[in-house]
């Protein structure tokens, strides 16, 4: 047994369930693939997908809504030929009392062979990645605070493809970090490809308490954490995971921590912003700067369909058990 | 293996003469991620060649992938001109099962419907699974199953033949 339940024994990623604890050799292997799976989606292909997973059932377990990533690891499935079935589960059988390992299991005995899974509980994937069946490979969708770990890929990619490199990069998370689980993914991502200074900005209500220990260094100013960075990350204000008033309001939040032109002038001339959707314009960010010249959120989109097919593609290659030749 | 197989040099030379008659203003040279990359490069360089050019890599067409796997280093594709009826002339280092001209062919097919494929390796060497064979070959062998060969270059001496036995 591996120590780390998301990896084979020699090595090859089984799971991809956080990005907490995977070597940078696997990430960059993921960053690498997705690279040559851009061109898949290129305007110059009649066929604008590859036979890679032919004959494959990936099912889109999605305990808790969200149309944008389900969409997209839909298409990424459907550009490597893989069928692809979509279940929603909240509105049927978990409704009926069914536990989560029953609907897995049921799952399973229709053939599939990789779910994508989306869950209010932190954990969820990890539940399900130690029950199946040794074929099937899970992929985390998005589980509680805990990781978002294609979300914290595709921003990897965005920032590599922009910026070349990680060894000299000075990065901003900005916003509801306790609530987080894409913020958990970035800071775990970039920490093991050799960031050399990830910067945490929030409001102290809105961080964890142990921040400090993720390896980032903490600011409660824009002013301070925004100068000469290279890239801000833009988090989402996470309104439906909110208990109690941890804020004032919309339009305060947006004064001192909504990213304007003027408070994006703090940071390097060149450097990029980025956002994992959906955002809450004049809220956490400014429509001019959503939508400025320094903004690669679309971006991003794109590229999170190229990192999604890697990962897909890794992770139903390491079954296999020949040489490569 | 054979002691005294002639350098890759010499068969691009072979190669470029058998080609040359065939090349038009509509062909395009599409060389297989490496070897065949190198010999599109040496062949328009001898032949002076003004024709575009593109670069497969089959990784994701190849048919031994739920048994392999995802090759570990898969370079983009990079076809810059349109595949919809063009002359294509592909190019491969070595010619064996025939499993990688398949997989060139389905790529190809992806982006549109070329007019005409043509196949030119620098070795045939026998050994076919499946049913191609090339319309201009630089050096024609029959090894051993078990027996490998392939096209390396490195810096110092240039392109060089590899020749292994599998274990």
């Amino acid at each position: 047994m591996s120590a780390n339940p998301q990896l084979t024994e020699d090595g090859r990623l089984r799971h991809l369930l956080t990005l907490e604890g995977l070597p940078a050799r696997i990430l960059t292997q993921i960053l690498d693939t997705a690279a040559s799976f851009i061109a898949v989606s290129a305007q110059e292909r009649d066929v604008k997908k590859v036979p890679l997973l032919r004959g494959k059932a990936i099912f889109n377990i999605f305990f808790e809504n969200s149309t944008r990533t389900r969409t997209t690891f839909e298409i990424a499935a459907k550009r490597l030929s893989a069928d692809v079935v979509n279940l929603n589960i909240n509105a049927s059988s978990q409704s009926k009392g069914e536990t989560l390992l029953d609907t897995v299991a049921n799952l399973s005995a229709m053939q599939a062979d990789m779910f994508i899974v989306r869950h209010a509980a932190a954990g969820a994937s990890h539940l399900i990645a130690r029950h199946v069946a040794p074929h099937i490979s899970v992929i985390n969708a998005g589980d509680g605070r805990c990781a978002h770990p294609t979300q914290g890929l595709l921003d990897m990619y965005t920032l590599r493809h922009y910026k070349g490199a990680f060894h000299n990069l000075r990065v901003a998370i900005v916003g509801d970090v306790l609530h987080s689980r894409v913020a958990r993914s970035q800071i775990h991502a970039l920490t093991t490809l050799g960031c050399p200074e990830v910067r945490v900005v929030a409001p102290r209500t809105l961080l964890p308490r142990d921040v400090q220990n993720l390896g980032v260094h903490v600011f409660h100013k824009m002013s301070e954490g925004l100068r000469d960075v290279d890239a801000v990350l833009m988090l989402r204000l996470q309104n439906e995971r909110m208990r109690g008033s941890r804020l004032p309001s919309a339009g305060e939040y947006y004064k001192h921590w909504g990213l304007t032109p003027d408070k994006l002038k703090l940071a390097r001339p060149d450097a990029i912003v980025m956002h994992p959707g959906p955002m809450n314009r004049g809220v956490e960010i400014d429509s001019a700067v959503a939508d400025g010249m320094q903004s690669v959120i679309l971006s991003q989109v794109t590229f999170g369909i190229a990192v999604r097919m890697a990962v897909m593609s890794l992770l139903a290659g390491a079954g296999a058990t020949g040489a490569q030749t | 293996m054979p002691a005294n197989l002639p350098s890759p040099d010499s068969l691009i030379d072979a190669l470029a003469e058998q080609i040359a008659p065939h090349i038009t203003p509509e062909c395009a040279l599409v060389g297989i991620h490496t070897g065949g990359v190198w010999i599109m490069e040496a062949l328009a360089e001898r032949l002076k060649l003004d024709i575009p050019r593109a670069v497969l890599d089959i990784a994701f067409y190849r048919d031994d992938f739920s048994r392999i796997g995802l090759h570990p280093q898969t370079k983009p594709s990079h076809i810059p001109f349109e595949v919809e009826d063009r002359r294509i002339l592909l190019l491969d280092d070595v010619l064996f099962t025939g499993r990688t001209t398949r997989a060139a062919l389905n790529l190809l097919f992806d982006y549109g419907r070329p007019a005409a494929i043509r196949l030119a390796v620098l070795v045939d060497r026998g050994g076919r699974e499946l049913p191609f064979c090339a319309d201009f070959v630089g050096l024609r062998l029959e090894l051993p199953a078990d027996e490998h060969i392939s096209l390396q270059k490195n810096d110092s001496d240039g392109l060089h033949f590899v020749m292994k036995r599998k274990a």
